[in-house]
């Protein structure tokens, strides 16, 4: 039976395996509109904004650990993916979003609504495709899913003019495996950097384990706990290796780098080995990189060979798939206590108490994170936006699970709180999700409030409302004289009114006594909730390393001050 | 031959698939990366569906391994090898129009054939000279000339190829294949 483009396309996302795409329809990809309404197997979640379909597909991809879909037209619907696939590019997430494109003989002719979108998207994309042809929709969405979710994954675009998603001329027929000759994921490293990666680690004295988002990727958790546990080396998380390894794991030592423990920083200042485990020394973790841990040989370990050595230089580089390397690696490494390295490690915990939360009449931030986390049992997924919220975030709140804590590390994403945390709950409709946002992120993407609303996501909004763009903030009151310019919101709504407009529940807090029986009400209600918490203005994020500074310039405060304003 | 290239110059070869919009990938990626190109030669190759391109990259040794890793990335290059430590074949091809006099032709076509060039097309005040060879030796012919007047040069870069019997196709003959790649062990 021969089908159309469009429904090939369908077919083909249901070989996939996909049971959701978010979108939102225009007139090139009305084609794929008219066919998926023939397929109730392929649920599509109508967006208020295209970037809510590109951060919510990669909301579910982290949350799940599958591919997201999104949807979008040509032109402006297209390019408002952009932000969400750049997001997703950054932080390694598999997504495909498939865009609809002018047909082929408007193409070059500044047609309405039509824009380059393959080559916008090249930069931000692990690859991209358009479709000329109808034969090759299927092998592409094929090849797209394939690239998206092996090796380091990503999102990948194909852009199908509208005139193929309508060629209704060759029958569907799905390509055995992907024609990818110049792809080829690693898989296991070579016995003979993992032998001299184990030489390493069994000669350190001072190691120290930087897990990142790869340990996540590729399900590594318990590969991870048992190197650390078999030679009892303390293991720092970056932003997004956090909940990799529980938070109570006595060796997890926490989040590095410029808002992270000053212990943590200090540790690789004198470790005299770092392991780093898919994660890309990232100038968030690394600072100054001459700085950086001088003291430290480096084994990297990453399945993305062009990462090692990128920013610091590795003693022994390892490319391969991380669970596959550390099955390899961990019987080579010898049981070992490292006893006075943890006497330091304590000692540095001691002297530089970087997790306190300060005695205050006033509502902190800090204060709140701690207690949802508290409240919440911490067995909930916390999807965050950018900025102050997020880092109090991931170093107040506490995780258990893998893949519990979402949020937009490398491109640093502000509006990423309300799409990613739709997307995280639809794809994990067994957790409680809630989405941490900041005043300012979440009237970036407050628009798709209704699409929660429509689809009965139950997602609780914990704003986090100072009234300001926070960090800008900070970093205007630190190096900017305190001439605080275009960072204060005036005009905010009221976001528990707010909250009534779109017939959900809305609570404020503005007191400490009442931040426990919020949350409690809002896990009791079933539906999404906002609660405004209009905490202390002026509350600043520390430790703090200034970007582009060392541990040398590290900013810290103590426990009877409340920063040095 | 050892090829000529300067010491901070590197030549690496990329076979890619021929389809559209390799070539933006490729140029896409240097761009954002900043990494500079000294040169880049792109033609078909021995296999129908693939192409060959040959960089000449400047940088430190660093960076020509950050270069040959970021385009193994691309999807759609298939092998990539750094072949500046290993014997082989370079050359590239020059066209140059020479403003020539009565009294001058006669040198300048002496000097073409000293560099065993040819000469492509003659007017009664020019000569375009077409010259076949290493780097040095195109730059040698062009310094010669200058003095008589150059109007127009085109070049077409370095192509490479490794010598020896093996085909190309055989990442191990054509260089060092990128897994392999050391800084201690040279690269």
């Amino acid at each position: 039976m021969k089908l159309s483009g469009a429904e090939i396309v369908c077919e083909s996302l249901l070989k996939e395996g996909v049971d959701i795409v978010f979108g939102l329809p225009g007139g090139a990809v009305l084609p794929l509109y008219g066919a998926m309404a023939k397929y109730p197997d392929l649920r599509h979640v109508l967006v208020r904004h295209e970037q809510a379909a590109a951060m919510a597909a990669d909301g579910y991809a982290r949350a799940t650990g599958r591919v997201g879909v999104c949807s979008a037209t040509s032109g402006p619907g297209a390019t408002n993916l952009v932000t969400g696939i750049a997001t997703a590019q950054m932080d390694s997430v598999p997504l495909v979003a498939i865009t609809g494109q002018v047909p082929r003989g408007a193409i070059g002719r500044d047609a309405f609504q039509e824009t380059d979108v393959t080559g916008i998207t090249l930069p931000i994309t692990k690859h991209n495709f358009l479709v000329m042809e109808v034969e090759d929709v299927a092998p592409a969405i094929k090849e797209a899913f394939h690239i998206a979710r092996t090796g380091r994954p990503g999102p990948v675009l194909v852009d199908i003019p509208k005139d193929v998603l309508q060629d209704l001329r060759t029958e569907f027929i799905w390509p055995d495996k992907p024609n990818l000759p110049g792809y080829h994921p690693p898989g296991e490293a070579s016995l003979r950097d993992v032998a001299h990666a184990a030489k390493l680690i069994n000669e350190a004295e001072r190691p120290v384990i930087m897990a990142g988002h790869g340990v996540l990727i590729s399900q590594a958790y318990h590969e991870l706990i048992e190197l650390a546990e078999k030679a009892q080396i303390p293991v720092i998380t970056t932003l997004l290796g956090i909940s990799s390894i529980p938070t109570n794991h006595v060796l997890n030592m926490g989040m590095p780098g410029m808002h992270g423990m000053a212990y943590n920083n200090l540790a690789i200042d004198q470790a005299d080995l770092l392991v780093g485990l898919g994660m890309r020394f990232d100038d968030r973790v690394t600072g100054r990189l001459r700085d950086f841990a001088p003291n430290a040989k480096v084994v990297h370990i990453d399945v993305d060979a062009s990462e090692l050595d990128k920013n610091v230089k590795a003693t022994v580089p390892v490319v391969g798939d991380l669970k596959m390397v550390l099955n390899q690696l961990i019987p080579l490494v010898e049981p070992n206590v490292h006893i006075d390295w943890h006497r330091r490690l304590d000692e540095l915990k001691a002297e530089h108490p970087s997790l306190f939360i300060r005695e205050s009449e006033e509502l902190l931030p800090q204060y709140v994170l701690n207690r949802l986390s508290e409240v919440s049992g911490g067995d909930c997924i916390v999807v965050t936006g950018v900025g102050q919220h997020q880092m109090w975030a991931a170093q107040h709140c506490k995780f258990q699970e893998p893949n519990t804590l979402i949020t937009s590390g490398g491109l640093g994403s502000m509006g990423y709180e309300v799409p990613a945390a739709l997307g995280a709950r639809m794809g994990r409709p067994d957790k409680t999700v809630w989405s941490v946002a900041g005043d300012g992120g979440f009237q970036m993407t407050m628009c798709d409030l209704a699409t929660a609303v429509e689809n009965n996501v139950d997602i609780k909004f914990a704003i986090l409302n100072n009234s300001s763009l926070g960090m800008v903030k900070q970093m205007q009151d630190v190096f900017y004289d305190h001439e605080y310019y275009a960072v204060e919101y005036s005009g905010n709504p009221d976001f528990v009114k707010l909250a009534a407009a779109y017939g959900i529940d809305g609570m404020r807090v503005t007191r400490k006594d009442e931040v426990d029986d919020a949350v409690r009400h809002a896990m009791e209600v079933s539906g999404p909730v906002i609660i405004d918490f209009v905490v202390k203005p002026d509350e600043q994020v520390y430790p703090w390393i200034p970007a582009g500074e060392s541990v040398h310039e590290m900013i810290e405060v103590q426990p009877t001050q409340g920063g040095p304003y | 031959m050892v090829q000529s290239n300067q010491p901070d110059q590197h030549t690496i070869i990329a076979l890619v698939e021929d389809k559209p919009g390799v070539l933006t990938r490729v140029a896409s990626m240097f761009r954002r990366r900043g990494f500079n190109i000294a040169s880049l030669a792109v033609g078909r190759s021995e296999t129908q569906g693939l192409s060959r391109m040959t960089f000449v990259v400047n940088g430190d040794l660093t960076t020509v391994q950050q270069v040959t890793r970021q385009l193994d990335k691309l999807i759609d290059v298939i092998q990539v090898s750094y072949i500046s430590t290993h014997q082989v074949v370079a050359r590239e091809l020059a066209l140059m129009k020479v403003t020539t006099a009565p009294s001058t032709r006669g040198e300048i076509m002496q000097f073409a054939e000293l560099f065993s060039a040819n000469i492509v097309d003659v007017g009664s005040t020019y000569i375009v000279i077409e010259i076949t060879g290493g780097e040095q030796k195109v730059d040698a012919l062009e310094n010669l000339l200058r003095p008589f007047g150059i109007t127009e040069v085109v070049r077409t870069g370095l192509v490479a190829m490794v010598r020896g019997q093996e085909s190309g196709m055989d990442a191990e003959n054509l260089g060092v294949p990128v897994s392999a790649m050391r800084m201690d062990s040279g690269i």
